[in-house]
């Protein structure tokens, strides 16, 4: 088991030292970032002290070296477009909107996929269950921000329910959520089914059965334990979804937070907001992974010894 | 993004032998006939099949809405946007890049996904560790994110789309490649093929790239849908194919402007999207059920 999980920490690792390597040669190939900071009446020797000033003199090898030493301590430098703040300063402070979108759009995928696939799995082959497998099906074929653009046009505009953009209280919160748990609630939904359905199959099932316990203890209790170990660990996939999902769904609503910084940031070639942003989405997400295959690997022992 | 999940799992029965209990699917009907008529043949041929320019449009006929609704034509059957440009021609026209891209991403990406995941699973050793290290990398990476710094490194282009979608896609084929030829590979016939003299690169290319054509179709069928609406999110997102060429997601993204005086405008190319996508993921579902049950686990 330790050998796995070191296995499978430098795995991570290297994973995101590749990152780094992208992230850095895409701010290179750019062209000269100089170009985009000055403006084009700038002299020669303006030119030359912001060069050296940014370490932009040096040859790649050692400005990769300087970079990835300071990413290490968390260091992306100073933002070109925000002036006065840090890079990763700004993703910070942009962070916390972001994980409040997602915790709520994980929970509203929870709270709607976990009870629609069991009874799915409950009551197979029948009308519920055929529904149920359209849903699925329509929410993993439409897009994200769409469904968003939509949503607001009806709630927002024509029942004028709810606010259209902005962040701020939960009503503000509800639409972007909703589109932004969808496409989940439709993965969640088929792996519940699909889990649930082998656990109804198996031997402990019938024995619980012939004790004489109650249908609605046996599913709820006794198969809902057992099959939710699958739709657990696709919370690691889910951490990606949910991290790229932000970055549309939270342009759809003008919501301030780190995936709307990003287009910002990469509209206005700021590289080292776009280089903070992008190392952090995926350390956790490589590290959310990292986490889930260990929690696998301990549940299912065939997977250690692989 | 689409994603191949199992819909069914082996199942016990009574007698203990394990079966696979396949729903009968039906011949798709409906979801080809939609990818006819909404993807391919505009695709093809959306010059001859759009009623008005898709790029220049006439500014007496700002915002009409559809024809069913008040106010609407016959002449703009879905309705014009804020500049007057038509949104079937735009549509139409907009099936042409989401056919385009996802074609030649596929190609591009299956071919290369297939060389590794052959050459990893049949040489085994340390170019399988290798390719597999990537593999891992590649299916790790915070897609969204990435194309867009990819496309505000070199810019958005056709070009761009294409590589972005295949720097992402290219694992997938290699994953599932690579695990065929490992159990390929220990075959009778390979290792008669071997004495026969025949070469690696011809073992490879005749004797097991055959055998798992199968699941490169069910593969690229489900990854056209999810090339698409990553296409679309790209474009939304200002980073896809640049305007003014018509593309279904920056149509979507003009519509959001829009979207309290003139639903019409994201309305119609999501729709499009939509069943587009709904169709490719019922046709994968079904030619994964006919040609290969194996799949069902990914």
């Amino acid at each position: 088991m330790q050998r796995y999980i070191i296995i499978r920490l430098l795995q991570s690792l290297l994973a995101l030292w590749v990152m780094s390597l992208i992230v850095f040669g895409l701010a290179r190939v750019t062209g000269d970032p100089i170009d985009a900071l000055l403006p084009i009446e700038a002299t020669l020797e303006e030119r030359e002290t912001i060069r050296r000033n940014w370490g932009l003199d040096k040859p790649l090898h050692t400005q990769y070296l300087v970079f990835l030493s300071k990413a290490v301590r968390g260091d992306f430098g100073n933002s070109w477009k925000w002036q006065g703040h840090t890079a990763m300063g700004l993703v910070l402070a942009r962070l916390p909107a972001t994980l409040e979108l997602a915790g709520v759009a994980i929970a509203i995928s929870i709270v709607l996929a976990l009870p629609l696939g069991v009874l799915a799995a409950v009551k197979k082959d029948t009308l519920f269950d055929s529904v149920g497998k359209m849903v699925a099906l329509l929410g993993q074929s439409l897009p994200a921000f769409w469904l968003g653009i939509i949503l607001m046009w009806i709630f927002a505009v024509m029942l004028g329910w709810l606010p259209t953009s902005g962040r701020g209280g939960i009503s503000r919160l509800i639409l972007p959520a909703v589109s932004l748990g969808w496409f989940q609630v439709a993965v969640i939904m088929r792996l519940v089914r699909s889990a649930m359905l082998d656990v109804l199959d198996s031997e402990f099932v019938k024995l619980t059965r012939v004790k004489g316990l109650s249908e609605w203890k046996v599913i709820w209790k006794h198969c809902l334990r057992n099959a939710a170990i699958v739709p657990l660990t696709y919370f690691a996939i889910n951490a990606g979804v949910l991290m790229t999902g932000s970055v549309v769904i939270e342009n759809v609503f003008v919501w301030p937070g780190t995936g709307r910084l990003a287009l910002e940031a990469i509209q206005a070639r700021d590289f080292q907001v776009v280089q903070a942003i992008v190392i952090i989405f995926a350390t956790v997400f490589l590290f959310a992974n990292l986490i889930v295959d260990i929690l696998y690997a301990y549940l299912d022992p065939r997977i250690r010894y692989q | 993004m689409a994603q191949v999940l199992p819909e069914s799992v082996p199942r016990s029965t009574p007698d203990g032998i394990v079966q696979e209990t396949l729903p009968s699917r039906q011949f798709p009907g409906i979801p080809l006939f939609i990818l006819v008529f909404l993807l391919v043949l505009p695709g093809l041929f959306a010059p001859y099949l759009a009623p008005h320019n898709p790029i220049r449009g006439s500014l007496r006929a700002r915002l009409q809405p559809p024809v069913w609704v008040q106010g609407g034509t016959i002449t703009h059957p879905l309705g014009t946007d804020k500049v007057g440009r038509d949104i079937l021609s735009r549509i139409i026209y907009g099936a042409r890049i989401s056919l385009a891209v996802s074609l030649v991403a596929i190609l591009v990406s299956g071919v290369i996904g297939t060389a590794l995941g052959l050459m990893a699973g049949y040489f085994g050793g340390r170019l399988d560790a290798l390719i597999m290290r990537l593999v891992d990398i590649s299916l790790g990476l915070p897609v969204i994110l990435l194309a867009l710094v990819f496309v505000a490194a070199i810019g958005a282009s056709f070009i761009t789309v294409v590589v972005v979608t295949t720097v992402l896609l290219w694992a997938r084929y290699a994953r599932q490649v690579r695990g065929e030829t490992l159990s390929i590979r220990e075959r009778d016939f390979i290792a008669r093929a071997r004495v026969a003299g025949a070469s690696h690169f011809r073992i490879m290319l005749r004797y097991i790239f055959p055998n798992v054509i199968n699941t490169l179709t069910v593969l690229a069928t489900l990854q056209i849908g999810a090339v698409i609406l990553l296409e679309s999110a790209l474009s939304f997102l200002g980073a896809g194919i640049p305007r003014p060429t018509p593309t279904w997601g920056s149509m979507i993204a003009d519509g959001r402007d829009l979207i309290v005086v003139a639903w019409w405008i994201a309305m119609f190319p999501g729709l499009a999207i939509m069943l587009t996508v709904l169709s490719l993921n019922l046709l994968g579902d079904w030619l994964r059920d006919r040609l290969d049950p194996k799949l069902r686990n990914i």
